[in-house]
C-alpha cells in the first residue's frame, strides 16, 4: 500500500518536474520557430527562406517529441528536414540559387493589405483560443501505455483508419506517376551517338582540347592568354563571354592593360626560348 | 500546457498564411503552405495529448503524408512552369489572362 503511495507521489513529482522542463523547452523552441517563420517570409533569396523553415520544422519536431509523440518526431525529421526540404533545395538550385524576389509591388498596397489581413487572422485566432475552455491535458500514457506509442498509432492505422491508410497508398502512387509525367521532357531531336560525336569533333578541325589560360605565362587569372612554347598568344584559351567583357586593369600588371602585358609576356618568353636553344646548339657543338 | 501550443501553432500558421500573400517566387509560397501544415500538425499533436488517445497524432500523420505528395507535384509543377517561362514567380503565370 505504501510502495504504491510512494509511486505515486514520485509519479507526481516527476511530472512536476517534467512540467518545468517542458515550459523551458516550449518557450526556447517557441522563440527560435516564430523567428525563423517570420525569416523565412521576409529574406529575399529561396535559398534562406528554406534553411529557415529547416530550423521551424526542427524545432517542430522536438515540440512532437516533449508532446508524448516520439513516433511522429521521427517522421517529422525524417520526412520533412529530410526528404521535403531536400526536395525544395533542389528545385532552388535547378531554378537559380541567385534568383531573388524584386521588391517592385505588382498589385499596389498588397502587402499592407497583406498584413492587415494577416493580423486580424491572428488577432481572431488567438481571441477564439482564449474563449476556448481547455481541459487539463490527460497525457498518453494510458494510450501510449500498451506497446508504446508506435504500437498505438499501428493498432490505430491498421483498424480503425485502415481505409484513410490504404486510400494514402493510391495518393502516394498517383503523385508519383504525376511528377514522373510532370518533370518528364520528350526529346525533340535524337541523341547524338558516340559515333555521331566522334566525326563532328574531327570535321571541327580541333581535335586536341583546348588550350589551359596561364600556360607559360606569369599570370593565372582567367583572361590572361595561355602563351603557346614559340611564345605566340593563344586566344583560344580564353572563353570568348570573357573575352568579349575583358576590360580594366588587374592588381599585378602595374598599370599595363591585359593586352600590353601579354604583349611583353610574348617577348620574354620568346627571348627564353630563343636563348636556351642557342644554349642547346653550344652544347651539341 | 495545450493553450501554449494552440497560440504557437496559430502564429506560425498566420505567418505561413501572410507569406502566402506576400511572397511571389512560387517556391516560396510553397514553403509558407508547408509552414501552415505544419502548424495545423502541432495543434492536433497537442489535442491528441489533451484527449488521452493517439486519432489526433494519426491525423497529423496522414497530413503529413499528403504534404508530402503534395510537394512532390507541386515542385514539378514548378518545374514545368520554369522550363517552359524561365521564372518562377507567380506573376508570370498569367496565360490564361487575356
Amino acid at each position: 500500500m505504501s510502495g504504491a503511495v510512494g509511486e505515486a507521489m514520485s509519479g507526481a513529482v516527476a511530472a512536476g518536474a517534467h512540467q518545468t522542463g517542458e515550459s523551458a523547452i516550449f518557450w526556447i523552441l517557441a522563440v527560435v520557430s516564430v523567428a525563423a517563420a517570420l525569416g523565412m517570409i521576409l529574406v529575399r533569396k529561396a535559398v534562406y527562406s528554406a534553411l529557415m523553415l529547416a530550423a521551424v520544422m526542427f524545432s517542430l519536431a522536438v515540440l512532437y517529441a516533449v508532446n508524448e509523440a516520439p513516433f511522429l518526431a521521427f517522421v517529422q525529421v525524417i520526412v520533412y528536414t529530410g526528404a521535403v526540404l531536400m526536395l525544395f533545395l533542389f528545385v532552388v538550385m535547378i531554378v537559380g540559387v541567385s534568383s531573388t524576389d524584386s521588391l517592385v509591388e505588382t498589385i499596389r498596397g498588397q502587402r499592407v493589405a497583406a498584413a492587415v489581413a494577416g493580423i486580424g487572422f491572428a488577432v481572431l485566432l488567438l481571441v477564439g483560443f482564449g474563449h476556448a475552455a481547455l481541459p487539463r491535458a490527460t497525457g498518453l500514457q494510458e494510450a501510449n501505455g500498451n506497446g508504446g506509442n508506435v504500437m498505438g498509432l499501428a493498432r490505430l492505422i491498421f483498424t480503425k483508419y485502415v481505409f484513410a491508410f490504404e486510400v494514402t497508398s493510391a495518393l502516394l502512387i498517383t503523385a508519383a506517376l504525376g511528377a514522373m509525367v510532370l518533370a518528364h521532357r520528350e526529346r525533340l531531336t535524337p541523341k547524338p551517338t558516340q559515333k555521331e560525336l566522334s566525326i563532328r569533333r574531327v570535321r571541327s578541325g580541333r581535335v586536341s582540347p583546348l588550350p589551359p589560360p596561364g600556360t607559360y605565362a606569369r599570370h593565372n587569372a582567367v583572361d590572361m592568354p595561355a602563351l603557346l612554347p614559340d611564345g605566340s598568344m593563344s586566344e583560344l584559351s580564353v572563353s570568348p563571354v570573357i573575352a568579349r567583357r575583358r576590360t580594366g586593369t588587374h592588381e599585378d600588371l602595374r598599370g599595363e592593360t591585359p593586352e600590353v602585358a601579354a604583349r611583353h609576356e610574348t617577348a620574354t618568353v620568346k627571348a627564353v626560348v630563343e636563348q636556351s636553344v642557342e644554349v642547346e646548339e653550344d652544347e651539341t657543338k | 500546457m495545450t493553450g501554449h501550443y494552440l497560440v504557437l501553432s496559430a502564429i506560425l500558421f498566420t505567418i505561413g498564411a501572410v507569406g502566402v500573400l506576400i511572397r511571389r517566387n512560387a517556391i516560396v509560397v510553397f514553403m509558407c503552405v508547408e509552414l501552415m501544415l505544419n502548424a495545423t500538425n502541432l495543434a492536433f499533436v497537442s489535442f491528441a495529448r489533451m484527449h488521452g488517445d493517439l486519432d489526433g497524432q494519426i491525423i497529423a500523420f496522414f497530413v503529413m503524408v499528403v504534404a508530402a505528395a503534395e510537394v512532390v507535384v507541386g515542385l514539378a509543377i514548378i518545374m514545368a512552369i520554369f522550363r517552359s517561362r524561365k521564372s518562377s514567380s507567380v506573376d508570370d503565370a498569367n496565360l490564361l489572362k487575356y
